[in-house]
């Protein structure tokens, strides 16, 4: 395109390749170290050598999803046009509004894209769409919007098609490597709560009915880590894994379910050197702390809504304090008898 | 996707059929499919599939759908009880996500 007499400038040129960087970045954001800072400028990007008639693709600045859009289009000549999302991905934002009606039209009158394409199209992911109204979109800037596929990964072949999706690029799948990739958030998340409760427990490990022993802390309390690593473990990675497997619709079910099996299987080995009140006590702790922490993984979750998540913890939030409450007193009464 | 269907008879979504001009953009928005064309008007299908995103009736330019939008989130419920505020994604910042 040719740029001279325009009153526009030539925007900035990517191109669909990963630079070393580019992976090492995804791998890290993966990992959730630095994710919110992980940012590209808002604005309008040439993807090859696009000309009035190209495409403009519209994604969030979180530079993973930048990347991902733009190595998706290998091969072709299109315009890319990044809302300002400060750093999160498209479906969240969308949730939060950054990815919204107003910031379209923000960055379409901002990068003066009607000078640079002739049509009046706009490709949107398909995630974007609980933030953003296309009639809105439409009568403020003359643009009409396309809603995508739901990845990246679909966005060519829905162009070449004729801008037509299935019930598959339509829709949102939560597959056992998507939940796999999801559970070291969960878990990194909540690691800090995990060695508070680890440390209480070491605490409480002294006790006896003779008054309060050192040297049981470390006998005991060590083995109370474990259990509560256990507990924690499936309920912030079993139960998220095993999550179609499990019984129970709701999250808190499945992942009591995956507390009492895994605690059951170490209380089995364990009978003959615990007494059965304290096995007890860690069999209701196990499934109360598990159950808790595969319920917060309903946020990660892709199929989850708002009303359900409140209609399960109004019966599961009070049957895990029951069921924490009663193993607790369990445990601590098993050291007095 | 058949074995990912969370709580049944919970979802807000409503739908007035009377008002549905078949444009199909409900059909185009949501991820869960939903919704699908009967005749020249839309239908609902997969009611408990609803994730209350809200894409739907914010694209809807009859106004044929309504839904009360949320993000299904414990956590985000949990920290919008403590703060006495509506249920929202921490995710932004430095925080971690959704």
């Amino acid at each position: 395109m040719d740029y001279s007499g325009l009153s526009i400038i030539r925007p900035p040129g990517v191109d669909s390749i990963w630079s070393l960087r580019d992976y090492l970045g995804a791998l890290r954001v993966k990992s959730s170290i630095g994710r919110g800072r992980y940012r590209v400028n808002p604005g309008l990007y040439r993807l090859g050598q696009p000309d009035k008639d190209s495409e403009v693709i519209i994604t969030s600045n979180y530079k993973l999803s930048f990347d991902l859009v733009r190595k998706s289009l290998d091969g072709m000549n299109t315009w890319i046009l990044v809302l300002e999302t400060y750093g999160i991905n498209v479906w969240c934002a969308a949730g939060k509004g950054t990815f919204g009606t107003d910031e379209v039209i923000r960055q379409v009158k901002e990068s003066r894209l009607s000078q640079y394409v002739s049509h009046r199209r706009l490709i949107l992911p398909q995630l974007g769409a609980s933030g953003v109204s296309a009639h809105g979109v439409k009568e403020a800037t003359g643009f009409s919007v396309k809603f995508g596929p739901v990845r990246a990964d679909d966005i060519k072949e829905y162009i070449s098609s004729g801008y037509s999706k299935n019930d598959v690029t339509r829709s949102v799948q939560f597959n056992l490597m998507d939940r796999f990739i999801l559970t070291p958030v969960e878990i990194v998340n909540s690691i800090r709560y995990l060695l508070a409760i680890i440390i209480f427990f070491f605490l409480l490990s002294g006790i006896y009915a003779g008054g309060y022993s050192v040297s049981l802390i470390w006998k005991e309390g060590i083995r109370a880590g474990l259990y509560l690593l256990a507990a924690y473990l499936s309920g912030a990675f079993l139960g998220p894994l095993l999550l179609p497997y499990l019984p129970f619709r709701q999250f808190g079910g499945k992942g009591m379910v995956a507390g009492f099996v895994v605690f059951g299987l170490i209380g089995i080995m364990s009978l003959r050197s615990m007494p059965y009140l304290a096995l007890a006590g860690w069999f209701l702790l196990s499934g109360g702390v598990s159950s808790f922490l595969t319920m917060n993984f309903t946020g990660a979750s892709t199929y989850t809504s708002l009303s359900g998540v409140r209609r399960e913890m109004r019966v599961f939030v009070p049957v895990q304090i029951l069921l924490v409450l009663t193993g607790l007193s369990l445990v601590v009464i098993a050291k007095f008898v | 996707m058949n074995n990912q269907l969370y709580l049944r008879n919970v979802a807000s979504l409503e739908y007035d059929a009377s008002r549905c001009t078949g444009c199909r953009m409900c059909i185009e928005v949501c991820p869960h499919n939903v919704f699908r064309m009967a005749g020249r008007k839309a239908e609902v299908v997969r009611l408990d599939s609803c994730m209350e995103c809200g894409a739907c009736a914010l694209n809807c330019i009859a106004g044929a759908l309504t839904v009360k939008r949320g993000v299904g989130c414990a956590s985000a419920v949990i920290t919008g009880y403590l703060k006495k505020s509506e249920p929202t994604c921490s995710c932004g910042g430095d925080d971690k996500c959704c």
